[in-house]
Order: structure tokens, then C-alpha cells, then sequence
């Protein structure tokens, strides 16, 4: 269920990128003053566009989680996070090196969205130590939501609360997309289509992941069980484990069968 | 058979509700099945709070005493007999918020060690009177903490007076205080079940914090210089409050799910 369409997708991301990558090297003209630096711009730029969206994701999913107390969506808020964790590592480096090239230093304190940026994901950073920190499984995913939604609020106050603390605005060449000659603005907004794209395919490949390795795990708890009954207790075993195979319980231990029996009795 | 199984909690809340000695205020209204109402709660669990803290006095001295070194150790860093303006500001806060820390980190210590969660959720109460009341008891240490620091940062480090600064930074003082109060009850009962809760839990606070370290420093800095300002920047008092706001929102509506076991 979980792995339906994961072709396709892989294609398209894979087709999207390659015209992106196309449209970045041979289709977008020379920037005037940075020159061939400035095509950094349209890796940097969806990069951190696509990791503020996922941990805005993440909250929105975690917030369907605690409504619903569905586990199927705590997985796609930590996923959403987890892989918004790793573009958000490939922004911040992308961006110093920018930053680097263009004004001579690693970092500069004057540009609001690199520090707006550089918080979140000093907060996102504590996700996963928060995460498996707290045995519980229930619990763990319940406290990742509560800090999943409050750190997806967070992201649009602090860019707020730094962009205020900036007097001035650093001077940029492109501040946003709306001002860029359309060749450049067709360019990045395919460029952002494609890291988009591979941020949903690498999503649907954790989750397709995670979901076959917890099958695969009962699966394995279910056969060890079944030959642990036959050896155990030849007289039930055979029954047992007929039954459990018709019915696709997950059966939990050769005991709980057994005393399930005579509480079943008064009912039938 | 049901009866039984619910009998027991009510009669363990009231005795639970306030883990130590104390009486409980709440005791004769708890055995009413609706349960008392949230000022009710609040100001009995406040009154706990307040109450274990005076008589074991963990968290406010050793803030203030925290300060007041920290105070020290900036003269010694610094090489600096006095300061103001920004670097007046930045000091002032870093030191309270890292003070503020240390009570965040011990809030919930006791309720998650010595069953005092378990003896609140056996209560017939509101479950959002605990934030409430956690919060209320954070901001109170706050204050206390001020009344120390503020005036000893006064007498150690700020070159300009204080008297000129004061109703000023009276008020970037409450609404930073209300920031650090919502924002730190709601990371120490996040932090405080983990494994390693003395360790996550300045680390969550501190990047939620800066906002408020932004607005509160940005605030105080014009006050706090030689050549004094009137007041504070209005638009930074404003941004703090809606800070404020918008996260005493979100800690009112998540709390409750951290409450749930």
C-alpha cells in the first residue's frame, strides 16, 4: 500500500531534475554581477523553501495525529521532519557558500532569512534527541507532536521576529522571485518543482521503508511463534496456529490463545 | 465492579493533589462528580507550588545566586568596570534567561520523581489549571529573581542609573517574564519524562527563546544607555506582546496532551 506509486514518482523527480539542472546550466542567462555564482541561487533557495514547508508539514500532520490518535500520522509528521532536518543541512551549507562567494564571509549576521533560518533549525535539531529520548512508544509520539506543531508555529513567528531585528536589509541582488527576469523566474520555479518532488519521493521511500520493516517484523515475531508452538505444545500448536493464519491475528504469545478460551466460552 | 474501580482515585486526589504537607483547599469540592472549577484548581496548585518553594527553597536562590556570579564573571570576561547601551541589554538578558533556565529545568522535577502527576491526574480537575498554575509559580520566580538581579546588574555593571530606566524597563521586564514563563513551563513538561531532561530542556528552550531575547534586548537597549531615551520602542513592546500571545495559545491548547498518562 505504502510503496503504490513509488515509481512513478521516483521518474517524474528524476525527469524534473534532469530538466532543471538543464535549464540551470544551458536555459538561465548569466547573472550580471556575480556571474556563474549566482546559479547557486536555484539549489540554495528550494532547498530551504521545501525544508520550512516540511516542518510546517510535519506540524500540520502531527496536529492530525493528536486529533485522530492515528500512529500512521506521528510517522509522517517525523518523517516530514526528518527529511526536512537534511535539506534544511543542505540550505545552511548552500547558502554559506553563497554567502561566502558574494560577500566574502561564511556567515553574515545582516541577512535576516539565513539567521531566521539557522534558529529553526537549531530548534528542529532537538526533534529527534526529544524523540528517542522518551521509551514509551505512545508517549514518545504524543510529546513529538506537541513539539512538532509548536515548532511549525514557530517558524513563521521567528522569521517575523528576526526580519524586525534587521534595521536594514542586506543588500541582495534577488530578494525574491517575483522581481527575476522570467527566464531566471521559469528556471527556479522548475528548480523548486523538482526539489519539491524529491522531497515527496524521499518521504515515500522512509515511510515505505518504516512500514515494511514493521511488517516484516511481525511477520518474523509470527513465524518464531508458530515454531515455538509446535515445539512447545504439539496438541494445541497445529490448531493454533491454523487459526491464526485463516484469521491474520497478530497473535502475541501461545498463553494468550490458551486463556482466551475459557473467557470466550460464556459468550458462545 | 465499576464503582470500585472508580472509587480509589477519588478518594487519593484531594490527598495527592498537594504532594506535601499542605491542606487541600480543593478537598471538599473534588468529591462532587463535575470536580471544582479552574480558578479553584489553579489557585490551589499555585499555593502548592508557592509553598514547596519556600519551605525547600530549590529554584529562586540558586537563580538569583546564579545571576548575581554570572554578574561577576562578565566584569572578569569582559575587562569592563562599566557598561550600557547594547552590550548593557544583551548582559542584562543573557544572564536572566540562562537564571530563568535553572528554574525551568527543576519546575516539573518533583511532580515527575515524586508522583505528584499521577496524584493530579487522579484529581476530577481541569487538566489545563496545572499549565496555568506552573506558569503563574515560573513568572513569580521570575520576579523574585529581578528583584535581586536587576538591582545587583545596577549596582555591579550598568554605567547609566537605573532610576531614569525603571518604569521603562518595568514593562519589557513583565512582558519578557510572561514570554519566558509560557514558553519554559511548556519545554520543562516536554523535557522532564525524557531521559535526559537537564539537557533537552535549555536545549528547546533556548531557540524558542529567541524571539524574546531579540524583542527584550532590542527594547531595553535604548534605556539602558547613557544618552537616555523616553521609552522603550513601542514596536518592540508590541512584537513581545504578541509573542506572548500567540505562544500562551499554543502551550494552552498542547499542554493538555502532555498530561495524558
Amino acid at each position: 500500500m505504502y510503496g503504490k506509486g513509488l515509481r512513478a514518482l521516483s521518474i517524474s523527480t528524476v525527469a524534473v531534475m534532469a530538466i532543471a539542472l538543464g535549464l540551470v546550466f544551458f536555459y538561465a542567462p548569466l547573472e550580471a554581477e556575480e556571474g556563474f555564482l549566482q546559479k547557486i541561487f536555484y539549489i540554495h533557495v528550494p532547498l530551504a523553501i521545501v525544508a520550512l514547508c516540511g516542518f510546517v508539514l510535519g506540524g500540520i500532520f502531527a496536529i492530525q495525529h493528536l486529533r485522530t490518535r492515528d500512529s500512521r500520522w506521528d510517522m509522517r509528521s517525523y518523517v516530514a521532519i526528518h527529511m526536512s532536518l537534511i535539506f534544511a543541512v543542505g540550505g545552511l551549507i548552500t547558502g554559506s557558500i553563497w554567502a561566502r562567494g558574494s560577500w566574502g564571509h561564511w556567515w553574515v549576521w545582516s541577512e535576516p532569512t539565513l539567521v531566521s533560518f539557522l534558529i529553526v533549525f537549531l530548534l528542529y535539531a532537538t526533534y529527534q534527541p526529544l524523540r528517542f529520548a522518551i521509551e514509551d512508544p505512545e508517549r514518545q509520539a504524543r510529546y513529538a507532536s506537541v513539539f512538532a506543531i509548536t515548532a511549525g508555529a514557530f517558524v513563521p513567528l521567528n522569521f517575523i521576529a528576526v526580519r524586525l531585528s534587521t534595521a536594514y536589509l542586506h543588500p541582495r541582488v534577488l530578494g525574491s522571485a517575483s522581481n527575476l527576469p522570467p527566464q531566471m523566474a521559469l528556471t527556479f520555479l522548475v528548480s523548486l518543482l523538482g526539489f519539491a518532488l524529491l522531497y515527496a519521493t524521499l518521504c515515500k521511500f522512509e515511510l515505505t521503508a518504516k512500514h515494511t520493516r514493521a511488517q516484516l517484523r511481525a511477520l518474523r515475531r509470527r513465524a518464531e511463534l508458530r515454531s515455538g508452538a509446535q515445539g512447545a505444545d504439539g496438541w494445541s500448536g497445529e490448531a493454533a496456529a491454523g487459526r491464526r493464519t485463516r484469521t491474520a491475528v497478530p497473535a502475541l504469545h501461545p498463553s494468550a490463545t490458551m486463556a482466551a478460551r475459557p473467557a470466550a466460552r460464556p459468550g458462545g | 465492579m465499576k464503582a470500585e474501580v472508580d472509587a480509589p482515585p477519588r478518594v487519593k486526589a484531594p490527598a495527592d493533589v498537594s504532594a506535601v504537607d499542605g491542606p487541600a483547599p480543593a478537598d471538599a469540592s473534588a468529591r462532587t462528580p463535575r470536580g471544582p472549577g479552574i480558578g479553584v484548581t489553579v489557585g490551589a496548585l499555585l499555593r502548592k507550588e508557592l509553598l514547596v518553594e519556600l519551605r525547600t527553597l530549590e529554584s529562586v536562590p540558586g537563580m538569583a545566586l546564579f545571576a548575581v556570579t554570572t554578574f561577576v564573571v562578565f566584569h572578569f570576561a569582559l575587562n569592563r568596570d562599566t557598561i550600557d547601551g547594547d552590550e548593557a541589554a544583551g548582559i542584562l538578558w543573557v544572564t536572566l534567561l540562562f537564571a530563568a533556565i535553572l528554574g525551568v529545568n527543576r519546575l516539573f522535577v518533583a511532580d515527575a520523581d515524586q508522583g505528584g502527576f499521577d496524584g493530579f491526574l487522579l484529581a476530577p480537575v481541569n487538566r489545563t489549571a496545572m499549565f496555568v498554575s506552573k506558569a503563574l509559580a515560573l513568572l513569580a520566580y521570575l520576579v523574585v529573581l529581578e528583584l535581586v538581579a536587576v538591582p545587583a546588574f545596577s549596582l555591579l555593571l550598568l554605567g547609566p542609573s537605573l532610576a531614569q530606566a525603571f518604569p521603562g524597563l518595568l514593562a519589557v521586564l513583565l512582558l519578557g517574564d510572561i514570554g519566558v514563563a509560557v514558553i519554559g513551563t511548556l519545554v520543562a513538561a516536554l523535557a522532564v519524562r525524557t531521559r535526559a531532561r537537564d539537557l533537552l530542556g535549555p536545549l528547546l528552550a533556548l531557540p524558542l527563546l529567541v524571539p524574546v531575547v531579540i524583542g527584550c534586548a532590542r527594547a531595553s537597549s535604548p534605556l539602558l544607555s547613557i544618552a537616555h531615551a523616553t521609552g522603550p520602542p513601542a514596536r518592540w513592546l508590541l512584537s513581545l506582546g504578541l509573542y506572548d500571545l500567540v505562544f500562551g495559545l499554543i502551550a494552552f491548547a498542547l499542554f493538555d496532551f502532555l498530561l495524558e498518562d
